[in-house]
């Protein structure tokens, strides 16, 4: 039987299939532009959909993570451009599947790091640790002169992708679509695995789980490892995306967009961090466009999504999710 | 006589001034419901949050089948073969009951770091917990939210949770509390089915599920055990009755 969830999911891969094609028929390229930032902050969204969603942990420091991604992405690409040894003498590279898989591995030891200490604390006091070690990342970024400092880190031309053309919009699209469509479906696989099994349950009744002796810790250590490499993926093609990364990527605004994002479009849900992004980025083009203030938009609904709509948009449009 | 299962040596716990616990000393034999009774804020459930790793001990220790546990974790007990079920339900309540159970099967197989499999074509949680909930009479709700459970059916879900741990005692805190009558008289004779298998310690009000179940009694005021006996002794003790039957007995 088909769920009316399903049906809103389907809907929404169809409109994202049809964005290439309106902007052709349309001939407005930026429309690709739009559709890459939705797949790419839906990306991140999916690795904090784990985290947040499944496993109920609110953190503010994900930035840190997309940050550590888009850096990762950058200064690699700078040192191949420019033909110098990184640390260890190791070469850079301008390849983005090599970027990608450094970005999920320092990504991923980042947050083991920071994890294995901020676990043990949950709450306000968990939310203000993962703050506190992302500012650190932050402040360290912007006092890095030999990687831009505060003005960030600009490299000319996208990395490449073995037999596609990345520079031009539409290939780089389809590369975060399909970047995109593999969260999700992580996503699904976890949710309904073991692993997804004592997450979820880890949320619901800490004590309970630890009970029957599963330690919520470690599942949590590991849900916390994998949204980082997600998010670290995210924040490298995001740097892909403007050619540039600055340490605004790992500044405690773009935590709490995520935050947004996924909160409009439904914490928990498949698609919600799909949706949420879809929200974020066609109101900041739209409102955008109008005032500066388009964020104060976004506040008034953030607020009517706490207040009325619990489940976000994805709860308004497929009802409750189903449980089983 | 056999080793108990479960051995208390002087354990204590202060809630500031208050010895909510105090020097107790108490064991478990194979095959025994040793109930534990007295009267509101005796220290019944904090006794069993001591022996379930849940509170840590000022003093005193706890040992299962003669080994010191008394400075491990919840978890650690919890896989050490102590199980439990506590006074206000404590369950997933976005699950089915029958997931509720098959989380408890997964924690005792050690297995929750499997990514890829659906737990719900996985034969090897699904097989057990559907017989578990079968053996507490819950199978027809199987597919139920726990949520959505009455009171007597989530302490059944409890119960069924607690065994897929195989464990080798149950540590059982007030299991007939809010039941009916009839919810009362079923989970008694569930768990007369079940205490010859397995030790309970139980920690029950309904005096006639005591009378019927217990194999010895021990009486708790005030933090301290005043009396450990038969279900006779227990009924003639004079302390016993001045300090808590009344003439209930
Ligand atoms: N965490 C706690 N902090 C302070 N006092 C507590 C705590 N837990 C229990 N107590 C007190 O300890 C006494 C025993 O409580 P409890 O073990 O719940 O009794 P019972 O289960 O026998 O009714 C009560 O006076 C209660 O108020
Ligand atoms: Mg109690």
């Amino acid at each position: 039987m088909i769920t009316r969830e399903r049906l809103v999911e389907i809907t929404l891969v169809l409109l994202l299939a049809a964005v290439p094609i309106a902007a052709q028929l349309l001939n407005e390229p930026f429309y690709l532009t739009l559709a890459t930032r939705v797949a790419i902050l839906g990306l991140a969204a999916v690795g904090l959909n784990i985290a947040l969603g499944l496993g109920g942990l609110v953190s503010f420091g994900h930035a840190a993570f997309f940050g550590v991604g888009g850096y990762v992405a950058g200064v690699l690409a700078i040192h191949a451009f420019n033909g110098t040894p990184m640390l260890l003498g190791l070469p850079g590279t301008k390849l983005m599947p090599f970027i990608w898989i450094v970005a999920i591995l320092v990504s991923g030891l980042v947050a083991l790091g920071i994890g294995a200490l901020t676990l043990r604390t949950s709450g306000v006091y968990f939310i203000m640790i993962t703050l506190a070690f992302a500012q650190m990342i932050y402040y360290f970024a912007i006092s890095w002169p030999a990687y831009g400092g505060e003005d960030g880190l600009s490299f000319y031309v996208r990395n490449g992708f073995p037999g596609v053309d990345t520079l031009k919009p539409l290939p780089f699209l389809l590369i975060c679509y399909a970047l995109l469509a593999l969260g999700l479906i992580l996503f699904q696989v976890l949710r309904k695995s073991r692993f997804g099994a004592a997450l979820q349950g880890a949320r619901q009744n800490e004590v309970r789980v630890a009970a029957t002796g599963i330690s919520p810790y470690r599942i949590r250590l590991v849900a916390f490892v994998i949204w980082a490499m997600i998010t670290g993926v995210a924040g490298a093609l995001y740097a892909d995306l403007n050619r540039f990364v600055s340490p605004a990527m790992l500044s405690w605004h773009m935590s709490g967009e995520l935050i947004v994002l996924i909160v409009l479009g439904g914490v928990g849900r498949r698609f919600g961090p799909v949706v949420g992004a879809g929200l974020y980025v066609l109101l900041e083009y739209w409102l955008g466009g109008i005032t500066e203030r388009w964020q104060l938009f976004l506040g008034l609904m953030l607020l009517g999504v706490v207040l009325f709509a619990r489940g976000g948009l994805i709860g308004l449009l497929a009802g409750k999710p189903r449980h089983g | 006589m056999a080793d108990p299962v479960l051995s208390v040596t002087g354990l204590s716990r202060s809630f500031g001034a208050l010895k909510a616990t105090d020097e107790v000393t108490l064991d478990l034999r194979p095959g025994e419901i040793h109930a534990l009774i007295g009267p509101n804020g005796a220290g019944k459930s904090t006794l069993i949050n001591l022996i379930s790793g849940a509170l840590s001990p000022d003093a005193g220790s706890v040992h299962l089948g003669g080994m010191d546990v008394t400075r491990l974790g919840v978890s650690a007990r919890a896989r050490l073969g102590l199980g439990r079920t506590y006074q206000i339900s404590s369950l997933f309540p976005e699950f089915s009951a029958l997931r509720n159970v098959m989380l408890a099967v997964q924690a005792r197989q050690g297995s929750s770091f499997r990514f890829f499999l659906p737990v719900m074509a996985d034969a090897s949680l699904r097989d057990p917990a559907l017989s578990l909930l079968d053996r507490v009479g819950l199978a027809a709700r199987a597919h139920v939210i726990a949520a959505e459970l009455s009171h007597g059916e989530r302490r059944q879900l409890e119960l069924a949770m607690a065994l897929a741990l195989s464990p080798r005692l149950l540590l059982l805190d007030e299991p007939m509390a809010g039941m009916g009558p009839e919810g009362s008289k079923a989970m008694t004779a569930l768990l007369a089915q079940l205490g010859h298998a397995l030790p309970i310690l139980l920690v029950e009000h309904d005096m006639d599920a005591v009378f019927a179940l217990a194999d010895r009694i021990s009486v708790l005021v005030y933090g301290r055990i005043i009396a450990t006996g038969s279900v006779e002794e227990i009924r003639r003790d004079p302390e016993v009755r001045r300090a808590y039957l009344g003439d209930a007995a």
